[in-house]
């Protein structure tokens, strides 16, 4: 179970083909009735039944803050993945009923900021559409920087550049284009937050990059959901509820957890917010930690996993669940 | 009913006419679900309760209501400082604005509507006798901005909490009602800092696993939880910034007036996620309830004498009555026959 609110039953009323990996979803509440607000950087947990097996992926919003008519997200579809983003592309129509989380930010913007200076990658563009337009709406000050591999994949450049003029600034990979980032995070005001989402190289390097310019930690944030890696199966003991389970390859140890109808606590499903972290009362092999939620020294203490992303390699793993 | 005949008028200072009705005494939050008391995190989700009491509504809007107003009112006239919000929480402001709003429109619709076009909103608040139209997220259309002009309408002290850094920061407030701490004091603190005061607690790891819990509260989820104190006559405003005019009235209290003059301060503590903002709002509700009104309720007699009694001394120290103790200890002990009592709050029936 997720702590909490209840899940909200929608429609999907649109599914649009942004590019060829891209497909954008608009859900209404089935009841008619508004979405609840949120701010911008928020993510929601789709609940998908692929043929029984069921997928719980999130997404970030990427809809205007200010509409509550519906909630809009974009799905890059991943042929290697687990399968939740085929799903969404392959199976997901207008008129479909599904459930969705209520809205939880992780990646929230600072509203003290002097300037809000954005940098996204690729399909990481999502919460900054919402930041973008909540930022607009209150008048603060912002710039974006977003770098996609060609004109083709950049989603939602042209709009962009459109609604928010010189404050968009476009890099094409395969035009030869960068980010000047140095020079960028050198020249900003007294003030400026930085915001980063993107694929996770992109986001080492942003935050590698100003921390060594001498950026506050604070005034430095990021984003990036993991999807669970798929992996070589493996077994766990629930000591709690006497439990034994098999995890398979495309399959994460929560998502075990939860078909052997074991109530587990979640959020984010992507290894970043510690709400589903567990004890582990035995451990004979290696725990493949994933999450950004862990410390170091939890990782290598073996008494901990996040089971939303992580995997475990070895003879016997046994968790207080 | 009126709303006159409904709504108390009532002082809570000078010469203190505040006085509970029974029905108010039966519903009163009574804060000991067992015969001792120690810290826990204690939340529980914030759930609409039974009928009557005062779990029954988002927000209890109670017989005190009217008054309680005008003491806030009397008090920010005096120190303007009670309420602040930084320049970041505005947006927070606006999302607690509309929590009550709509709260208390949907839960008391025969004292309070709210109609919306968009962004144009029509106000009506019949006890406090306010009719307003503006613009919602345009501070410029109301007389305050939005948490001083929602929360001069609402009982109990609001707190805005930014999150950020995987911490919580107190930046904004309508503090009148306190058990004695200070906003102006506190404002800006991150958790563990606000709460550094508070003994035992920290080495309990409380505030970490309180805090741990906080970070992950979501929208339409609310948590509740009680805290509770001691004041020498009912006073709202137990402030630090007016301690010299109410902390020596704790050595005036004797065998004969300590029943009348001698309240439990109970204070019901919600948290609610907003969604705009992403900030916490925490609404501190003050119920106060005389000891002679206290003992009516023979369970709660009897409990309130055993946790008085054997509260550890830092805790009684801390919530300001070591002073006093023998002597509420002795005023009690008349009502525990030593019967035992059932488990829970509830007033026995």
């Amino acid at each position: 179970m997720s702590v909490g609110a209840a899940k909200i039953p929608v429609v999907v009323t649109e599914v649009v083909e942004v590019n060829s990996l891209i497909k954008r979803f608009r859900f209404v509440r089935e009841d008619g009735g508004q979405m609840p607000g949120f701010s911008g950087g928020a993510h929601t947990v789709v609940e998908m039944d692929d043929a029984g097996t069921r997928r719980l992926n999130p997404y970030s919003l990427m809809s205007d803050p200010g509409d509550r008519s519906g909630y809009e997200i974009s799905v890059r579809r991943d042929d290697t993945g687990r399968g939740g983003s085929a799903y969404m592309h392959r199976e997901v129509r207008p008129g479909m009923k599904m459930l969705i989380s209520p809205p939880v930010n992780l990646f929230g913007l600072d509203l003290r900021a002097k300037k809000h200076l954005m940098i996204a990658g690729g399909i990481g563009i999502t919460p900054f559409l919402a930041q973008m337009a909540q930022l607009d709406a209150m008048g603060a000050r912002f710039e974006l920087h977003y770098a996609a591999r060609d004109r083709e994949l950049g989603a939602y450049m042209p709009e962009l550049s459109a609604r928010y003029g010189d404050r968009v600034h476009r890099y094409y990979d395969a035009e030869g284009q960068a980010i000047d980032l140095t020079t960028l995070l050198a020249g900003q005001p007294l003030g400026t937050h930085l915001y980063v989402c993107g694929p996770k190289g992109m986001i080492g390097w942003v935050l590698k990059t100003a921390a060594d310019l001498g950026w506050p930690a604070g005034a430095v944030h990021s984003e990036e959901f993991l999807a669970p890696p798929v992996g070589v199966p493996f077994t766990v003991e629930l000591a709690a509820s006497g439990k034994t389970i098999t995890v398979g390859a495309a399959q994460s140890l929560l998502e075990a957890i939860e078909a052997a109808g074991v109530d587990a606590p979640y959020l984010c499903r992507g290894g970043a917010c510690g709400q589903c972290e567990t004890h582990v009362i035995a451990c004979e092999g290696e725990i493949e930690h994933n999450d950004h939620w862990l410390t170091d020294d939890q990782k290598a203490g073996c008494r901990h996993i996040m089971p939303c992303v992580s995997r475990f390699k070895g003879a016997k793993l046994v968790l207080e669940r | 009913m009126s709303l006159d005949d409904f709504f108390h008028d009532e002082t809570f200072f000078g010469d203190y006419t505040f006085k509970n009705s029974p029905r108010a005494i039966k519903r009163f939050p009574f804060p000991f679900p067992e015969d001792d008391y120690m810290y826990s995190v204690n939340m529980e989700p914030h759930v609409p309760g039974r009928p009557g009491s005062v779990f029954e509504h988002t927000f209890d809007v109670d017989e005190h209501y009217v008054a309680e107003m005008r003491d806030r009112a009397r008090v920010l006239r005096d120190d303007p400082l009670r309420c602040q919000s930084l320049p970041h929480m505005t947006l927070a402001g606006w999302d607690l604005l509309e929590l009550i709003m709509e709260s208390f429109a949907r839960d008391y619709p025969q004292w309070f509507s709210l109609t919306k076009n968009g962004n144009q909103w029509h106000w009506i608040n019949r006890p406090l006798n306010i009719d307003q139209k503006f613009t919602f997220l345009d501070e410029s259309t109301l007389p305050y901005g939005p948490m001083e002009y929602i929360t001069r309408q609402a009982q109990g002290d609001f707190t805005l909490q930014d999150q950020r850094n995987d911490n919580l920061w107190i930046e904004a407030g309508m503090v009148t009602t306190q058990a004695d701490w200070s906003l102006d004091f506190d404002i800006g603190m991150s958790f563990h800092e606000w709460h550094a005061p508070v003994p035992k607690a920290h080495e309990m790891g409380v505030f970490d696993r309180a805090l741990k819990f906080l970070l992950q509260l979501q929208h339409g989820a609310p948590v509740r939880r009680f805290n509770w104190t001691m004041t020498v006559d009912p006073l709202l405003d137990t402030s630090p910034e007016n301690y010299p005019k109410w902390g020596p009235g704790k050595t005036t209290l004797t065998k004969e007036n300590i029943g009348q003059r001698q309240h439990l301060r109970v204070e019901l503590q919600t948290l609610f996620r907003l969604p705009r903002s992403n900030a916490i709002a925490f609404p501190i509700r003050c119920y106060l309830c005389s000891f002679e009104d206290l003992v009516t309720q023979p369970k709660w007699a009897r409990r309130l004498h055993r946790v008085v009694r054997d509260l550890p001394d830092e805790l009684a120290t801390y919530k300001g009555f070591i002073r006093n103790r023998p002597l509420m200890v002795d005023y009690l002990s008349q009502f525990d026959d030593g019967a035992p009592t059932s488990p829970g709050w509830w007033p026995d029936e």
